[in-house]
């Protein structure tokens, strides 16, 4: 309920949402957990394993309980955090975890039959029979336990990723992170001032108290306003810092549209920023923990600072009989609130026996809570004194056990927190130990400091000293007065002396109960009980409740809790969505596509494009009456066999290869010898990695003495550009020799077909000599004004030519060619016809040079046998690279009578059963031959070049197919090496 | 993680294309025999702590650099050039 007069949402204008389809208003400015409270309801949620009823505990993004999910056009959004889902108009949100309702869940018979799901249950229980727990047990627990559901849609909501530079990141705009922020700045530093909540603040937004004579929250509003006015600084608002990485680069997350209605045009809702800091300053503040006692999870049991927020941020409480149990003396301010603002405050209970503290209410010292009553919703709770037991009836119960520095980004490298005996909670370790981040320094709570001052001076004194390290002159700013009392502590972990399950987790439903079971299983260290009894593994990843349950699990073990250590913390901080790590690399995104010169042709042809790399190749050319891709294919083959063909082969690599020493380097990186090529002659050679493996096959071409164009496959152009400049640089760096990647710059086409020379013969000038270019030779020649170079050998294989223009002329060369060779009945083919013409001819690819083949498993051994050193000549020596037994490369065509061979197949003797020990190799390529009406294919066989004519069976495990075929050499068409002896 | 290239600056792991440790800047001469090669292509230490690996800064001015850097506390301690750096 609201309470009159209270609450800094100074708009009070009404703003309509739903919460399960029921109809609500809040105000703006107010959180959808706020607006929850103000409108009475309690019960948001079922809890995760036993469907108990929970409602909102907390008021940050630490929540356990108030997860919903949120209705937006692009989809569902599950798991979001009530307490920091900022109310707009129009929210819809449901509750999860409960069905039909979260009033009345059918699931909630797990509750009663708690006994029998004990931690660890999932691994006793549904461990038989075999293979069932993924067919059967999986998916039906999934059902039942578990958070939200993901949509079943593709979620098409726009996300974004961008990148920052600073000198000092500020992390946490509380009193600390702004004096850290405003101390930096002053000095000059480039400061980036990080914070989750929408405003400025930290816990002032949720206190009354006084910071140099004004409250506290107005003194924040100055100071942000004042931060957001200089140029040096970028306060972001809504960002939430989630890791710490290596070399100073921090993980932040920005909600950018979570508090709008639905956005048209594509505004992202989250931006993922990665931002490289020279410095940085924690000051992410602490969280509130709570005390384990039975029913503790009740809807109306919140944190004590919680109430407080809600109270004096939002003006709404959670009940109209208000109870306090807290060990400490900073939830005596939440007694002091209520009472001031006119709400019922019916006890405070407090274990400690001396409280310096009383107010206009009763208060209980040496008192504890054991147990709590209400089916729905808190309506009383029965306290243990000295002198014996009592109900009180309340239906809200502010609970505190003391307060967690949040030290989470401080162990992001490795760092183990340090245990404070007097302040009772981990704090993060000294600056120069092991795995601390370097650069960061830690201030206020997230450090231990508790009181306000604290926070205030060490925040300005960490800003300062993060200026002063980057060589800046900095001066203390202004300190204003505030409280500098962080006030006492009584360690309170457990009351044990309730009936009832005692929550330690409350997302992910683990009892102190569960916590001795892990100990009595022997899983007593605190790695093992998280994982034995999933504490700490829900979407809150233990922010609160894994000290608690290190505490319990340190008193049942009868060790210190600096003994007993925390469990790792790993980013990110809190739960990230996958849409936002993706950013806008979603489909297409911002991946480059590489256009062929001769795309506006394909597309014009409607020729349909693969992806291959980032290029994008025709497969086919359509024309009018063809159905599939097969009779494209096969008509764009007996084209070239019978007329001509054109097609575009710009996508392979061409390096350009310069320098005194170009030959030498050639020499030394192919397995072929170069330098006894004479200019105007191009070459077939193979270039090797040094363990005697082919890397790639090319061809190189000699324009001059020390000038060479070096052409080699698409598929592995970036390892090959990483190779030579690795070979140059590091291997023969005093070599002069230069080499550039020209791929781009060349437009090349392949001119295959008995018609190749006649269309090339009317381009150019010199048509006769093109006519007359040797196979093998390479000429630079003019078409008008257009220098280009013409190769006398085709990939496709027989006659042919390739001929090369700057890129720009590409097009028109192209649409040129392929009108002359339509003339003559010809035309352009694509990829799938340039697949069957190669396997027609035996011309490998990167399906057989696949990594593991040497030269000799080729066929191409007779290639290395020269004098001189080249890379992997030393290895090819080995003799498990010269063993016959390996697989060497064949041609296989069907014998039986089933017609069909397919690539990936493995092929075993015909006469015995398929299994690893007959293997005798594999099929590496397969197409339709149109030219020969049959299945052709090329395999690696073990010791396949002596054993032409041998029948094996070709076993297609994939496909189920099963075909014999008979071993033949490896080349349909044509002569044995036409092109490797040019 | 972040590189400082000696011809660009401090630049971002995305630019860069690792191969593995500095050893491959020691090739032995052909005739160095089996166990010299066999050393060469396939003997890592895998050391935790300090180490010298070969990146090739691709995305920026493609030089190879040798970075000395350590796999426990990911420091990066130096980056020169590995064109000279085999030693």
């Amino acid at each position: 309920m609201r309470v009159e007069g209270k609450g800094r949402i100074r708009n009070t204008v009404s703003v309509p949402f739903s919460f399960d389809g029921r109809r609500c208003c809040g105000r703006a400015g107010d959180t959808l957990a706020s607006a929850l409270i103000a409108n009475d309801i309690r019960v948001v949620g079922r809890s995760f394993k036993y469907h108990r009823p929970r409602g909102i505990m907390t008021a940050g993004s630490e929540e356990p309980n108030a997860l919903v999910t949120i209705l937006r056009r692009g989809g569902a959004l599950p798991n979001q955090r009530a307490t920091t889902q900022e109310l707009f108009e129009g929210l819809e949100a449901t509750s999860q975890n409960a069905w039909p309702s979260p009033g009345f869940d059918l699931l909630a018979v797990n509750d009663l039959a708690a006994r029998l799901m004990p931690a660890g249950f999932y691994y006793k229980t549904f461990m038989w029979p075999r293979g069932a727990w993924a067919r059967f047990y999986e998916p039906l627990i999934r059902r039942a336990a578990g958070l939200g559901r993901l949509p079943r849609i593709a979620d098409d909501t726009p996300y974004d990723r961008a990148f920052a530079h600073c000198d000092v990141l500020v992390i946490g705009a509380g009193p600390a992170g702004l004096m850290a922020a405003l101390a930096a700045a002053r000095a000059g530093a480039d400061v980036i001032l990080a914070e989750s909540d929408r405003r400025c603040g930290g816990r002032l937004l949720g206190e009354e108290e006084e910071i140099g004579g004004r409250a506290g929250h107005e003194w924040a509003a100055a100071l942000e306003a004042e931060l957001r006015g200089m140029e040096n600084v970028r306060v972001m608002t809504r960002a939430t810092v989630v890791g710490a990485h290596d070399g100073g680069v921090f993980a932040v997350v920005e909600k950018l549209a979570h508090h709008l209605p639905d956005q048209p045009g594509g505004v992202p809702l989250e931006c993922f920023w990665r931002i490289v800091a020279r410095r940085s300053v924690l000051c992410a503040g602490a969280v509130e923990r709570s005390v384990a006692f039975a029913g503790n999870d009740r809807p109306g049991v919140m944190m004590a600072g919680a109430v407080r927020s809600y109270l004096n941020r939002f003006g709404v409480v959670a009940g109209r009989r208000v109870a306090i149990f807290a060990n400490n003396d900073d939830a005596h301010r939440t007694a002091r609130d209520l009472a001031a603002a006119g709400v019922e405050v019916v006890a405070l209970v407090d274990p400690r026996e001396e409280v310096g503290i009383s107010g206009d209410y009763p208060v209980l010292t040496g008192a504890r809570v054991m147990a709590t009553q209400g089916r729905k919703g808190l309506v009383g709770f029965t306290v243990a004194t000295a002198s014996g037991r009592q109900r009180i009836e309340a239906d809200c119960l502010a609970v505190s056990g003391g307060w967690n520095p949040v030290l989470h980004l401080s162990c992001h490298l490795g760092a183990r927190p340090r245990w404070r005996d007097d302040i009772a909670a981990f704090v993060p370790a000294p600056a120069d130990a092991p795995g601390m981040v370097p650069g960061m320094r830690v201030a206020g709570a997230a450090g231990g400091s508790f009181s306000t001052a604290a926070c205030l001076r060490e925040g300005a004194a960490a800003g300062m000293a993060a200026a002063r390290a980057l060589g800046l002159k900095a001066q203390r700013p202004e300190i204003p007065a505030a409280q500098d009392d962080a006030g006492t502590l009584s360690p309170l972990w457990l009351v044990g002396e309730g009936r009832g399950k005692a929550f330690l987790d409350l997302q992910n439903d683990v009892t102190a109960g569960d916590i001795g079971l892990a100990v009595r299983e022997g899983f007593a260290v605190s790695e093992h009980m998280k994982r034995y009894t999933t504490l700490g593994m829900g979407p809150d990843q233990g922010r609160s409740s894994g000290v608690n349950a290190l505490a319990v699990l340190a008193g049942i073990a009868g060790r210190s809790i600096a003994e007993t250590g925390t469990t790792t913390f790993r980013p990110p901080f809190e739960p990230v969505s996958i849409g936002v790590m993706g950013g806008a690399g979603r489909g297409q995104g911002f991946a480059p596509r590489r256009r062929i010169p001769s795309h506006d042709f394909c597309t014009r042809q409607g020729a349909p494009l693969a992806d291959t790399g980032l290029w994008q190749r025709p497969l086919f050319f359509p024309r009018a009456g063809e159905g599939n891709w097969r009779q494209s294919c096969d008509r764009e083959v007996m084209m070239v066999r019978r007329a001509v063909g054109l097609c575009d082969v710009s996508s392979l690599s061409k390096f350009d290869i310069q320098g005194r020493d170009a030959a030498r380097f050639l020499d030394f990186v192919l397995a072929t010898r170069v330098s006894s090529l004479r200019v105007g002659r191009m070459r077939y050679g193979l270039v090797l990695r040094d363990d005697g493996h082919v890397l790639d096959d090319g061809i190189v071409a000699r324009l001059g003495r020390g000038r060479f164009v070096m052409s080699t496959s698409t598929a592995a152009a970036a390892e090959m550009r990483r190779h030579l400049e690795f070979v140059r640089q590091c291997l023969q760096p005093q070599w002069d020799v230069h080499v550039t990647d020209v791929t781009d710059h060349w437009a090349q086409f392949a001119l295959a077909g008995p018609g190749a020379r006649e269309v090339l013969a009317g381009l150019l000038p010199q048509g006769a000599r093109a006519a007359g270019l040797p196979p093998m030779g390479v000429a630079e020649v003019r078409i008008g004004a257009v220098g280009a170079r013409l190769f006398g050998v085709s990939f496709p294989g027989g006659p042919g030519c390739e001929i090369a223009v700057p890129a720009r002329f590409g097009p028109a060369l192209f649409d040129e060619l392929a009108a002359r060779a339509e003339m003559r009945g010809g035309g352009a083919f694509g990829i799938e016809a340039l697949n069957v013409l190669r396997l027609e001819r035996g011309r490998i690819t990167h399906a057989e040079i696949d990594g593991r083949v040497t030269p000799g498993d080729l066929g191409l051994g007779h290639l290395t046998g020269r004098p001189g050193d080249f890379i992997g000549k030393a290895a090819l020596k080995r003799p498990g690279l010269r063993d016959e037994e390996r697989g060497q490369l064949v041609g296989l065509r069907p014998a039986g009578a089933v017609k069909m061979l397919s690539a990936g197949a493995h092929l075993f003797p015909s006469d015995v059963p398929a299994t690893p020990a007959d293997y005798q190799g594999h099929v590496s390529s397969a197409a339709w031959s149109p030219t020969l009406g049959s299945m052709i294919a090329l395999a690696f066989v073990r010791n396949g070049r002596a054993r032409l004519g041998e029948r094996l069976r070709a076993v297609d495990h994939m496909r189920g197919m099963e075909t014999a075929c008979v071993i033949c050499a490896p080349y349909f068409l044509g002569a044995e090496g036409e092109m490797h002896d040019g | 993680m972040r590189i400082p290239c000696p011809f660009c600056g401090d630049r971002d792991l995305r630019e860069f294309h690792v191969m593995g440790g500095a050893e491959w800047l020691a090739r032995p001469a052909p005739n160095a025999g089996a166990a010299a090669w066999d050393a060469y292509l396939h003997q890592r230490a895998n050391p935790a702590g300090r180490t010298r690996e070969l990146w090739l800064h691709e995305a920026g001015c493609g030089a190879w650099l040798m970075v000395e850097r350590d796999t426990v506390t990911h420091a990066v301690h130096a980056v020169v050039p590995a064109r000279g750096a085999a030693s």
